[in-house]
């Protein structure tokens, strides 16, 4: 570090770099580690459950999913119900 | 029994060098320890160790009944309580098989053995993951440098989630963060990242620093642990790290760099 570096400042330096770059990845690869969330398949199953007191439904007529979009996460439900299907418990 | 696994996911950290020295100061320290090699087809444990040329059989022979683990357990020449079961160099890594490793700890413990250290190859596949599966605490190794400290970050996440204790949600592995090859010179000149710093992205307790050294590459050369190479700062490092682990109050040595004075820089130091 030569003196005129020190009076006039410098580049930062590099292990602050490292340190900012490291905290960015580590923190954005936690969530990706969450990409799936082991709770989908149990919500997934509940929603099931309350629908189906309602109207009859088939498992694979709800689709969950978690879609991430920078640094939004959207879970998205889908339901499909069968027109021919009647509420199997009108209210 | 303490299962202890020593690993980093990066290669080339100190994970071997570290096994040998941790486990010859647990042995130093009366302990009865084996140390295991997991790097099936590329074992360097036994060269570490200076055992190479007693290499009978091997922990793949145990595992498949060719071997009785006495005889492949090797006394260690330098502590009294201390064995090594070296890897396999020829055998496959599906050779490793849980049960396998299971019945070897098990074992051990009946052997009347304190500490099982079990040196981890690099990479996350299988003798990684057998590595780490039984184990009650975690050393993870790791360089002040970007790629070594995101993949201990990674195998941070291994161990909480593929390991034993993990899997049958018992108190988790006991994790413990080792920064190698440090230069105090060049945190202090902002080139390095300082233990804090990885301390800080990993958030694990630190058990020590050991500081970037010539005495490793004279340890390895000649096979002697580098716990073994009397007033170097290396070996005092590494005990102090197995005082910290065994409970007591060590404060850290070798992460300060006290710059020459003028007058050194001036007219050179010796």
């Amino acid at each position: 570090m030569s003196l005129l570096t020190r009076l006039f400042g410098e580049k930062k330096k590099t292990a602050a770099i490292a340190k900012e770059r490291l905290q960015l990845i580590i923190a954005r690869e936690h969530v990706d580690g969450k990409a799936s969330p082991d709770f989908l398949p149990a919500l997934q199953k509940e929603l099931l459950d309350v629908i189906s007191k309602y109207v009859k439904i088939a498992p694979e007529d709800i689709k969950v999913q978690l879609e991430r979009q920078d640094n939004l996460e959207i879970l998205e439900v889908n339901i499909i119900l069968n027109e021919t299907s009647p509420p199997s418990r009108p209210q | 029994m303490r299962i202890v696994v020593v690993t980093s996911g990066k290669g080339g950290v100190g994970k071997t060098t570290t096994s040998a020295a941790f486990a010859s100061g647990l042995a130093l320290r009366g302990f009865k320890t084996a140390v295991i090699d997991f790097d099936v087809g590329l074992r360097n444990l036994d060269l570490i160790m200076g055992c190479e040329r007693r290499v009978v059989y091997d922990f793949v022979n145990v595992i498949q009944g060719d071997a009785k683990l006495t005889q492949a357990l090797i006394k260690d020449k330098h502590a009294d309580t201390l064995y090594i079961l070296p890897a396999s160099q020829t055998k496959d890594k599906e050779a490793l098989t849980e049960e396998g490793v299971e019945k070897v700890m098990r074992e051990l413990e009946a052997m009347g053995f304190d500490y099982v250290v079990c040196d981890s190859p690099a990479g996350i596949e299988r003798g990684a993951l057998m590595a780490l599966l039984f184990a009650d605490e975690a050393v993870v190794v790791t360089n002040p440098e970007v790629s070594s400290v995101r993949d201990s970050d990674r195998i941070l996440g291994i161990l909480q989630s593929k390991s034993r204790r993990a899997i049958e949600g018992r108190e988790p592995v006991k994790e413990h963060l080792l920064v190698t090859r440090y230069s105090a010179k060049r945190v202090e000149e902002g080139e390095m990242l300082s233990y804090k710093d990885i301390q800080e992205l990993l958030r694990v307790p630190l058990i020590g620093v050991i500081p970037e050294s010539e005495a490793v590459l004279h340890a390895s050369n000649q096979g002697v642990p580098a716990i073994h190479l009397k007033g170097t700062d290396v070996a005092e490092a590494y005990a102090d790290v197995v005082s910290r682990f065994l409970g007591e109050d060590k404060p850290l040595r070798f992460v300060s760099y006290e710059k020459p004075s003028l007058i050194k820089r001036l007219f050179g130091s010796t």
